[in-house]
Formats: structure tokens, C-alpha cells, sequence
């Protein structure tokens, strides 16, 4: 952690810091002027209010599918692979399933008072919920142990098959939709014309989750960045430690004392662990 | 690349010949799936009718489950990956083997059950033409799918569980649209079905040129 923070200049703290803190405020001030300055809706009544929540929830969702999406493409491109780009999917992956779920929950509870059910075989919900599991599916996978390099090209391809199947089932389930089923509450009412305060709001909900979404993302990164350096180093210490025991074992007493500490070697190790990494899983 | 894919593709179906685990595992097990729903929905032969198309394919997405999962088994045995990527044939060809042999142990399947449905569930197939185009475009889709991710999951340890997870949403919209094209060849129905196939015809073609250009990467590595 400390070695992470030694490499980020103290202008990058600075301006990740505000973007959290005026995402936050921006999410307040949504809270504030959709709960208490907007007015209720002439048909939906009071609850118009969750349109400033589910729609920027929902849109931070996709967002961050696609980003993993093109994080995946570029790792895959020879001429762009590198790690950034396998940390960048996998962290938008998992904030994009937390947003993903928020989606559907707060669309259900928007969806029992407006049409009476808490699910709808609804095209889009169909297809999000689609979307959901198959990112569930991407997260599992990535949660496999292995080496870096086979994880990071399993997991960019699995993104890649599983984002191009986004436009297929959209069009599939909105034909299976059509042909089916009346179209439900959702395509008539969900798209209200809307002006003023409303607009601002919604706009304003926009903005506020988007820089969260940034701010998460950002976090998220330096967290994996932190845990790949953590183990590289634990790796590294085991090694140093195995090493110490087999040296205590052979040599005599004289040797043993002008060994450097386990400690010493852990330092001196962690530049080129990725070569021992390399050696362990070839081992196992 | 063909020639690389024919080799395969005979290697996989000679390994079936011999080992018999489709046809002996398998396929009584697609037989048994069709028995279960009918157990599920009770003996009345309306609704099981009614939803035979849905009920079918379900199967068979099930079964081209198990058909993936045998064909990176035999891959998996005594190295025979390493052996795979040392004789140096051409990672494309090997997908495309690979899923030729995977589809052409799904259409087998596809006729068996297909006949269950006709005798267990009472059945006609009266759009014979469509119902075979239907499984042909289907399962080329399922195919080159099963493979792509059978590769990603392949040598993991967790490899039968997250195969199904990975691969049954991304085939969703085979089901959704292999079942309307059938409910309009089974039992005289009405709807149109061409559509669903220029779907499921969209859908093989995808997936069948992702597993082309990205198979090299999965077979260099894990």
C-alpha cells in the first residue's frame, strides 16, 4: 500500500479525492431536488421520483460493460496488451454487476406500485437480467486462480463472447417479446415528456453517478494493483523463507550468519518476482 | 485450416467411436430428460404438445453442455493439449474441428430426441424441412459457442460448474429462437419462423468467426 501510494503524485490524490467528494455531493443534491424540489408527475405521481435513480444506475451498468468490454478488445490486440487493460476490465466488470443489480431491484420496486408486478417478461428486463448473469458468469471466471497471463486472455475472451451476445439477445428477446405479448406499461409510460426542474434533476443524476462510477472504477484499480503487488511479495517471502530453511540445513554455523535476513531477501527479491511467479505455476 | 479441422474433427468422432460415451451416456440421459418433463407436466398430452418445442431444446441445450465437457475431457487426459499445440496444426482449424465434432454428436442427439418427442410427447413435426434447418443453424451456434468457452474453462478446477454458468446465458437467445422456429414446424402451428432462423444463422456466423480469431490465444496459454 505504501509502495502504491509512493507512486501516485500527490496532484493525482488531489483530483481523484474531489471527484469523489463532488460525486457525492451530486448524488445528495439528485436525493434532494428528487425527493423534495420536483413535483410529482401528472400520471405516475409520486413515483416519478425513481426516475432519478434507475436510469443513471442503469446507464453506469452498460457503461461499465462496455467499458470491459473494449479493456478486453485491447488486452487481446497484440500491439495493446498490458496489464492496465486486464485490471481495467475486471474492475468495471465488478462495479458495472453491482450497478447491474441496482438496476433490476430498483426497477422492480418501480415496477410493483406502476404495474402491479415485481417481474414482467419485458424485453429490456429480460435482456439486463441476461446481461447480469452473463457478467456473473465473466466475474466467476476471473475469480479462478492461475497465472496472470492464461487468467487475463480466458477472461478477456469470455468478455469479448459474452459482449458480443449483447445486440443478439436484445433483438431476440425484444421479437420474442413482440410476438407474444401485449406490449406492457413499460414502453408507454416509461418515456415521459419531461421539462424544468425534472430535466436538471435527471440530468443532474446523470453526472453524479457517472463520477461515481469513475471514482469507483479508479479505486477498484488500485486495489487490484495493490493485491497483485501483495502477492507477489507474500510469493516472494515464502520463497526467501523456504530458501532460509534449506541453507540452515545444509551449511554450517559460519554460513549461516552471512546469510542475509529472510526479510533483506524479500527486498531484494520483490524486483523480479514476476520471473518466480513464472516459476511457481510452471512448478505446480 | 480445413485440412487442420478435418483432422481434428475425425480425431474427436474416431475417440466416440471407440469410447462410446455419447451414445452410451449421453443420449439415454437426453431420453431421460424428455421422460422427466413429461413427469413434470403430467401425463395430459395438451400441454405437453403445447410446450414440446421449448421442452426440446432445453434438452438439448443441456446436452450440448455435456457434449463440450467431453470433448476438452479427452483433451485434458495424459496432455493431450500439449500434444495438440505441438504438432503445430492451425489453432482455427482446431476450433473448427472441434466444433464440427461437438455438432455432428449434438445432431445425433437431435434426431433421437426428436423422435422421443414425437412418440413420448405425441407430437407432428409437420414443417420437416424447417425442423432440420432449425437444428442445423442451432447447433452450429451451440457448437461454436461450446467450444469457444469449453477452451476458457478447460484445465481449471472448477471447469464443470463454470461452464454451464458461462455458457447457457450466452446461448439464451439460441433457445428463444430455436424454439419459435419449431413451434412453427411442430404440430401445424402459424407463426412464421424465418425470421428466428436468419437469427439463429446471425448467431452461428458470429460466434463461429470469434472462435476463429480467438482460439489462438486460448490454445497458447492455460
Amino acid at each position: 500500500m505504501i509502495h502504491d501510494q509512493r507512486k501516485q503524485s500527490s496532484l493525482e490524490r488531489y483530483c481523484v479525492a474531489l471527484l469523489g467528494v463532488s460525486s457525492l455531493i451530486g448524488i445528495a443534491a439528485t436525493v434532494w431536488l428528487g425527493l423534495w424540489v420536483t413535483p410529482p408527475d401528472v400520471n405516475m405521481g409520486q413515483l416519478v421520483r425513481l426516475v432519478y435513480v434507475h436510469p443513471p444506475v442503469a446507464w453506469v451498468a452498460y457503461l461499465a460493460f462496455g467499458i470491459t468490454a473494449l479493456a478486453s478488445v485491447a488486452y487481446l490486440w497484440k500491439k495493446t496488451r498490458a496489464r492496465f487493460w486486464d485490471r481495467l476490465a475486471g474492475a468495471s466488470a465488478e462495479i458495472g454487476v453491482v450497478f447491474c443489480a441496482l438496476t433490476l431491484i430498483s426497477g422492480s420496486i418501480w415496477g410493483r406500485p406502476t404495474w402491479g408486478v415485481w417481474w414482467t417478461w419485458d424485453a429490456r428486463l429480460t435482456s439486463t437480467a441476461l446481461l447480469l448473469v452473463l457478467f456473473l458468469g465473466y466475474l466467476a471466471l476471473r475469480k479462478v486462480p492461475g497465472s496472470f497471463e492464461s487468467r487475463s486472455k480466458r477472461s478477456s475472451v469470455a468478455a469479448l463472447i459474452a459482449f458480443l451476445d449483447v445486440p443478439i439477445d436484445h433483438f431476440s428477446v425484444l421479437w420474442w417479446h413482440t410476438l407474444h405479448q401485449p406490449p406492457t406499461v413499460l414502453n408507454a409510460g416509461l418515456a415521459p415528456h419531461i421539462h424544468g426542474i425534472m430535466a436538471w434533476t435527471l440530468l443532474l443524476g446523470f453526472c453524479a453517478f457517472t463520477m461515481g462510477f469513475a471514482w469507483l472504477l479508479i479505486q477498484r484499480y488500485r486495489i487490484e494493483t495493490m493485491r497483485e503487488e501483495l502477492d507477489e511479495q507474500l510469493l516472494a517471502a515464502s520463497l526467501a523463507e523456504r530458501r532460509s530453511e534449506a541453507s540452515s540445513e545444509f551449511s554450517s554455523n559460519e554460513a549461516r550468519t552471512t546469510e542475509p535476513s529472510p526479510r533483506a531477501r524479500v527486498h531484494a527479491r520483490t524486483a523480479r518476482t514476476g520471473d518466480l511467479q513464472e516459476s511457481q505455476v510452471a512448478a505446480e | 485450416m480445413w485440412r487442420d479441422a478435418l483432422l481434428v474433427a475425425t480425431k474427436d468422432l474416431r475417440i466416440e467411436m471407440r469410447s462410446r460415451v455419447t451414445v452410451n451416456q449421453v443420449a439415454p440421459l437426453s431420453v431421460l430428460m424428455l421422460i422427466l418433463f413429461a413427469f413434470a407436466l403430467g401425463p395430459d398430452r395438451k400441454p405437453l404438445v403445447a410446450a414440446s418445442a421449448g421442452l426440446y431444446w432445453v434438452a438439448v441445450l443441456f446436452a450440448a453442455v455435456l457434449a463440450v465437457q467431453r470433448s476438452f475431457a479427452i483433451e485434458s487426459a495424459e496432455s493431450a493439449r500439449d500434444g495438440l499445440r505441438l504438432w503445430g496444426l492451425d489453432p482455427a482449424g482446431v476450433f473448427l474441428g472441434k466444433a464440427a465434432a461437438v455438432g455432428v454428436q449434438l445432431l445425433f442427439l437431435e434426431v433421437l430426441m426428436g423422435a422421443g418427442v414425437v412418440l413420448l410427447y405425441g407430437a407432428h413435426i409437420t414443417g420437416i424441412l424447417a425442423a432440420i434447418l432449425t437444428c442445423v443453424l442451432a447447433t452450429a451456434g451451440l457448437a461454436a459457442v461450446g467450444v469457444s468457452y469449453g477452451a476458457i474453462s478447460s484445465g481449471l478446477r472448477v471447469r464443470e460448474t463454470l461452464l454451464p454458468l458461462l455458457m447457457l446465458p450466452v446461448v439464451a437467445p439460441v433457445l428463444l429462437a430455436a424454439t419459435q422456429s419449431w413451434r412453427s414446424a411442430v404440430s401445424g402451428g402459424t407463426s412464421n419462423g424465418e425470421p428466428w432462423m436468419a437469427l439463429l444463422a446471425v448467431f452461428a456466423a458470429v460466434y463461429l468467426a470469434a472462435g476463429v480469431l480467438a482460439f489462438g490465444p486460448l490454445l497458447e496459454e492455460s
